[in-house]
This record gives C-alpha cells, structure tokens and sequence, in this order.
C-alpha cells in the first residue's frame, strides 16, 4: 500500500516509522526545512520537503497512485485542504485527518474526510468516564458514518424507569444497540423490554442528539 | 447587508472601505492589530482582534447574523478552510473566498465555493498590459 502522511511533526513522525517498520511504502511530506532534513538524515529519502496542502506538492509525492493521505500538521485547515486535495483532484480513496481543535471534527466529516481523528474528544471520553456525575459517556466513533456510540446511566429515579423501551421518543438516527444492568448483563434491545434503575443504556447517535439524549433518560420522574 | 471580511491586509482593507461606502455594515476580523490599523476609527468599521478559523471568534464577530463572508488573507487554506466553516457551519448565505493557486482555485469552485484567484486575475492583467 502506497500512503502519504501530511506533516511530520511528533504525530507524522511516528506514523511514519510504524508504518515503515510494517513494510508500506510511505512518503512524509513536511513544509519546515530543518525539520524535513532531520527526519531524512535519520530515515533516509521517506520525506518530502513541501506544502502538503498544495495540489502541486502531492503530485510530486505521487498522490495520484496514493492509497491513504493522512494530515497530522497542528494545523487543522492545511490538513482539511490537504485531504480535499488528496480526494478531490487525485481520487485518493481513503483520507485520513487529525483535529487540533476538537470543535472541527464535524465539519471535517462533512466536507468529506473519511477518517477524522481529534486527541482531545479521544482524551475527554476517557476522562468522562472516570467522573460519575457526567451522565453520557463517549464511547467510540461508529465507522462510515457520523454516528458514535455513548453510555448512558439511568439513574433510580429517572422518568424512564418502569417504562418499555419501544414507547421511547427518540432523537432522529439514533439506535438504542445493547442495554447493560446493574448486575453487568447484557442484553440486545427487544419491544417491551422495561428500563430499569441503574441500566448502562449503550446508543449509536449523532454528536448533535447528546443533549437530547441525556434529558430523555436521565430526566427526573414528579 | 451585513458583512464579515476575515483578514485586514491590503485586500481586505480596501475591501471592507468600498463595503462600507456602499452602505453596508461591515466588521473585519484580524489576528493582527497591527493589520487592523489600516481601518481609520472614522469609516465606521467594526474591527475585531480575533482568528478567523475559530469558531468562538467568529461568533464573537458577529458571523452567525451576516449575510456575506469574505475570507482574503495571504494562507489559501486558511481561506478555503474559514470560507467552509461559515457555508456549512455558520449557514452563511453568501462566501467569497481568495485561493491564489489557481489549481485549488479550481477546485473549490467546483465544489461550490465562489473562489477568486488572485494570481491567474493579476498575470492575465500583465499581460494584457504587454500586449498593449
């Protein structure tokens, strides 16, 4: 497989080496002079020196027969435009983008990145799960779509409780996938099925339904 | 209309003083004070100090009440990258984005950003000018 990675800072540069060492054929293209003969002088001719977000530049790296162009500058517009130019004017078929700003990664999806990467959601859900108040836990992103996967915890004295998970309104695209209770079993969601105290309800759903989310079945019954 | 002009150089100053004459409400957005500078406090301009490719500051510039974005600063991605953050996030009706190469000019525009090109514009007027 022939990748590309965009920018050989701390993240590129490890990429680089793990992906060598897995016997791909891979160039590294990085716009700081010094920095790009560093990573020759040490690697050998697996770098580039250049813009990567210039339509140019890949096609001196050779993008056009590119299988994966990954961008992990600490710049979140040259790596959006890099993985643009990669889709758009090389047919690269797998895009791969790193968010410094955690706040892009939805606008990354839907300019076409196929793979959007941000460190600090990926950092946050670990931390989230550790604090016991937040009642929607990040789980995972769900791969080829804009869905992730979240927890939820219902608590004892939630509105829900008692009721059949089928009479539940949800938010638009989303799907309750497994339901874990308080002892630790899990089972596959089926109609009828009552929600009980302290159920780990586990949901496939986009970004923008968590707030919804969160007050259907974590709201407090009268 | 109300517009929000990312980037105060030359372009942009020159830019948001014809806006301005014409009527429009305009504020500029620049990372630079500096840059800034280049509006007189008596245009009637708004200036805000701030990064055009960040979401909080370009609601802080107003961006989610415009009706036109105009991103002309030097870096291409920055343009291209801020111009698509108010067409798709911000749902601004109208974008106009400066992309000085002209290969990615190309492609913006066809993906549905209006997108000038200084450069192609600037060669093609030397040499017009040779010619004459």
């Amino acid at each position: 497989m022939y990748i590309i990675i965009v920018g050989c800072g701390k993240v590129g540069y490890h990429l680089l080496k793990a992906l060598i060492a897995a016997e791909h054929e891979v160039l590294a293209i990085e716009q700081n002079p010094q920095r790009h003969a560093a990573v020759v002088e040490e690697l050998g001719s697996v770098a580039l020196s250049g813009d990567g977000a210039e339509a140019a530049v890949l096609a001196e790296a050779g993008a056009n027969r590119a299988d994966v162009v990954i961008a992990v500058t600490g710049h979140d517009e040259d790596n959006l435009v890099a993985c643009q130019v990669a889709k758009q004017r090389f047919n690269v078929k797998k895009t791969i983008a790193l968010t410094n700003d955690p706040t892009n990664e939805k606008l990354f999806r839907t300019l076409g990145v196929d793979v959007v990467v941000s460190h600090t959601n990926i950092i946050l859900a670990h931390v989230e799960g550790e604090l016991t108040e937040q009642p929607l836990i990040h789980l995972m992103p769900v791969p080829r779509s804009n869905l992730r996967l979240v927890g939820i915890h219902i608590p004892p004295d939630a509105e829900v409780v008692g009721k059949p998970l089928h009479e539940l309104l949800l938010p638009e695209n989303t799907l309750i996938s497994l339901v874990v209770n308080r002892r630790g079993q899990a089972r596959l969601p089926v109609p009828g099925q009552l929600i009980e105290p302290n159920d780990e309800v586990i949901a496939a759903t986009p970004p923008e339904a968590d707030e919804e989310l969160v007050e259907i079945f974590t709201r407090v019954g009268r | 209309m109300k517009i929000l002009v990312m980037g105060c150089g030359r372009i942009g100053a020159i830019i948001t003083r014809e806006l301005v004459q014409e009527g429009h409400t305009v504020t500029v957005l620049d990372t630079s004070e500096e840059n800034l500078r280049r509006i007189p406090p008596t245009l009637g301009a708004r200036t805000i100090l701030g990064d055009g490719i960040l979401d909080d500051d370009l609601r802080r510039a107003g961006i989610e009440g415009v009706d036109a974005f105009v991103a002309v600063e030097q870096g291409d991605a920055r343009n291209a990258f801020a111009a698509q953050k108010a067409r798709h996030t911000f749902k601004v009706p109208k974008v106009v984005c400066l992309i000085y190469d002209p290969i990615r000019q190309q492609m913006f525009q066809d993906l549905g950003l209006q997108a000038v090109s200084p450069s192609r514009m600037i060669s093609g007027l030397v040499l017009e000018a040779l010619e004459k």
